[in-house]
């Protein structure tokens, strides 16, 4: 059941260059599956901000968010500290399927701040004894993150754009370079990125997470539809029927 | 502390309802609270026909506001009437259903579909999206073709009408006069404004449709002086909206001469904006010397 909470920090740290690790406590965290996202208010902001879930610890009843200041209201978010409130939205959106599916072994495709949601799914899947390998790029070596817990779950390759770690390029050289044997792959970046993956994977079974600007972020404004491949005149949600979609479900702009 | 207040076809428990577009067709919020605290509901715009909308991205926060370029994206006036009507009868709470169009046709054809529902109690004639290509804000700023389309709505409809404004016009109280000689039942007012932002790394509007409609706090004092100018002029019925977000700025659209208010963006950040608006209208009205809602309707005139 999606509720508005009043969150308290229970800590805040940068753990890339201009990237933040945010640990919050809400009764609601063990409910939070892979895909699922939260919707931030921040004082003197109209619109909330959608952030994916990061992680969950069902024991300490917290959950994680990572983000990156990308304009004025994740740099807002930057500055809160541990034991300070957050208004939260929570839980927005759908969810990797993982439960419904046969997987051995999975692949993930993350790309900068789409990584955050992949390592949620990834622990979930290794604890569910599928095999895991991660495909993470990053712009450059400063913005890697998560780079050790990716490893402790299986076999992890990293692109940086800039080539100052890993291998210079994309996240589909590194998927040529390997060829990974895989059931299925779950994807999360920039739509440039997910376009480049689902067009490279294509016959693949696969899901892929999209991104787009928001009103509600509960499914009554229409602000954040895409269109289905099956007939372009009808959409979906992002923030409702998303933001975990089939991969050849919905076109990608 | 009493808070109804009556405009035609709608005995109203307290003044404050959900604004159309922002609260799509109450499903999504009556997870948050129950929707029969609220005064009145309006729904999302319904057209003839199924619509797509505008491409994303569609909206775009500004400095106390945000704006919009939906499309009025619905599925068609039949598909409303039997698919998402339905759901808010078991609410203890009237529906405002919002009627648009590209032509006088499709405004009439809307019309006639609702009269056989019985899901609602009045409609709210939209005039005034500034977001779609054809009709929407051509009607409501050329006062003869508000006129028309009033005229005609007005004798197709069973049920009482509201005629949303514009605020994109030079006179208000023209357009005003105009729909009220056509019939109109009440007014609805203020639509959003149409304005622009541009995304500085990319050099080019951030709204795909590159126009979108503006509302939120930053027009509440265009809407304040637009109902304030109406009310000078015309005893007509008006349901006033733009920018609210507390029970302050209800009583501000109240003095100004509206005798019910709407909330639109203010849903976006705070999904209880509309209860804990109505939560605190008795306290907030007795602080400034009022007994009832009726009693504050049109005090702010000198
Ligand atoms: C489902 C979902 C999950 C996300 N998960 C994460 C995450 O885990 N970590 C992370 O760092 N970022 C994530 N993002 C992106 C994040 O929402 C944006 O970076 C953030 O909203 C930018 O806000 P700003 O005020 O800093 O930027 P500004 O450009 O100042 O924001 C202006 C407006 O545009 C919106 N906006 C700008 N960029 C985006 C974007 N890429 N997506 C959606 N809205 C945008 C903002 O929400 C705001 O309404 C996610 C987005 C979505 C849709
Ligand atoms: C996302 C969005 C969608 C809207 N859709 C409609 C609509 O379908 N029909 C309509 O008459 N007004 C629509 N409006 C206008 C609102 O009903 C309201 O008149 C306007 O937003 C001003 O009120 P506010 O400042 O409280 O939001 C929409 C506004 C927003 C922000
Ligand atoms: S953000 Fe409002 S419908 Fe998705």
């Amino acid at each position: 059941m999606i509720t508005k909470q009043l969150l308290k920090i229970n800590s805040h740290m940068q753990i890339a260059e201009d990237t933040f690790e945010v640990v919050v406590q809400s009764p609601l965290a063990k409910e939070l599956k892979p895909g699922q996202f939260v919707h931030i208010a921040l004082p003197n902001h109209m619109l909330r901000r959608p952030v994916s879930i990061a992680g969950v610890d069902t024991q300490a009843e917290t959950f994680t968010i990572i983000f990156k200041i990308f304009g004025e209201g994740t740099r807002e978010l930057s500055k809160y500290q541990a034991g300070d409130t957050l208004d939260v939205i929570l839980p927005c959106g759908t969810y990797y399927p993982i439960d419904q599916l046969e997987i051995d072994q999975a692949l993930i495709v993350g790309g900068g701040i789409g990584v955050p949601p992949l390592y949620y799914l990834a622990k979930t899947l290794k604890e569910n004894g599928v095999k895991v390998t991660s495909v993470l790029g990053f712009q450059s070596k400063d913005q890697i993150f998560y780079e050790e817990k990716f490893q402790v779950l299986g076999d992890t390759y990293i692109a940086t754009n800039d080539g100052s770690y890993g291998t210079k390029g994309f996240v589909t050289d590194i998927i040529d370079e390997i060829n990974p044997t895989f059931d299925y792959f779950f994807s999360c970046g920039p739509t440039p990125m997910l376009k480049a993956v689902s067009h490279q994977l294509e016959g693949y079974n696969g899901y892929i997470s999209l991104e787009e600007r928001m009103g509600c972020g509960v499914g009554t404004c229409y602000a954040c539809v895409v269109p289905l491949k099956q007939d372009p005149k009808q959409s979906k949600k992002i923030c409702k029927d998303g933001p975990v979609f089939s991969a050849n479900e919905v076109i990608l702009s | 502390m009493n808070l109804t207040t009556r405009l035609p076809g709608l005995m109203l428990k307290n003044p404050v309802m959900p604004a159309s577009g922002c609260f799509g067709f109450g499903k999504e919020y009556s997870q948050f609270y129950d929707l029969s605290e609220l005064g009145a509901i309006i729904v999302k715009a319904a057209t003839g026909e199924a619509r797509f909308g505008n491409p994303t991205p569609r909206v775009a926060e500004t400095s106390s506001g945000m704006l919009n370029a939906i499309g009025l994206q619905n599925p068609g006036v039949e598909k409303i009437i039997e698919e998402e009507l339905p759901f808010l009868r078991s609410y203890d709470t009237p529906v405002i259903a919002n009627v648009a169009g590209s032509t006088v046709e499709e405004y009439v054809k809307v019309t006639k579909a609702l009269n056989h529902s019985k899901d609602i109690a009045a409609l709210e004639l939209n005039i005034s999206c500034p977001n779609v290509k054809e009709g929407g804000v051509q009607f409501g700023t050329d006062p003869s073709l508000a006129k028309e389309v009033t005229y005609q709505v007005k004798e197709a409809s069973d049920y009482p009408v509201y005629v949303k404004l514009s605020p994109n016009v030079s006179n208000i109280v023209e357009m005003a006069k105009e729909v009220a000689d056509a019939g109109a039942d009440g007014l609805s007012m203020i639509n959003t404004l149409t304005g622009m932002q541009i995304n500085l790394k990319q050099r080019k509007p951030i709204i795909a449709n590159q126009t979108g409609g503006l509302s939120g706090p930053a027009i509440k004092p265009i809407a304040i002086r637009m109902i304030y100018e109406v009310r000078q002029a015309l005893d007509i019925p008006i349901i006033g909206m733009g920018g609210i977000i507390t029970a302050e700025d209800v009583l501000e659209f109240l003095l100004a001469g509206a005798n019910a208010v709407a909330v639109g963006t203010a849903n976006f950040q705070n999904p209880l904006a509309c209860p804990e608006i109505i939560n605190d209208l008795p306290s907030m009205l007795k602080q400034y010397g009022f007994y009832s809602v009726e009693d504050a309707i049109g005090k702010g005139h000198v």
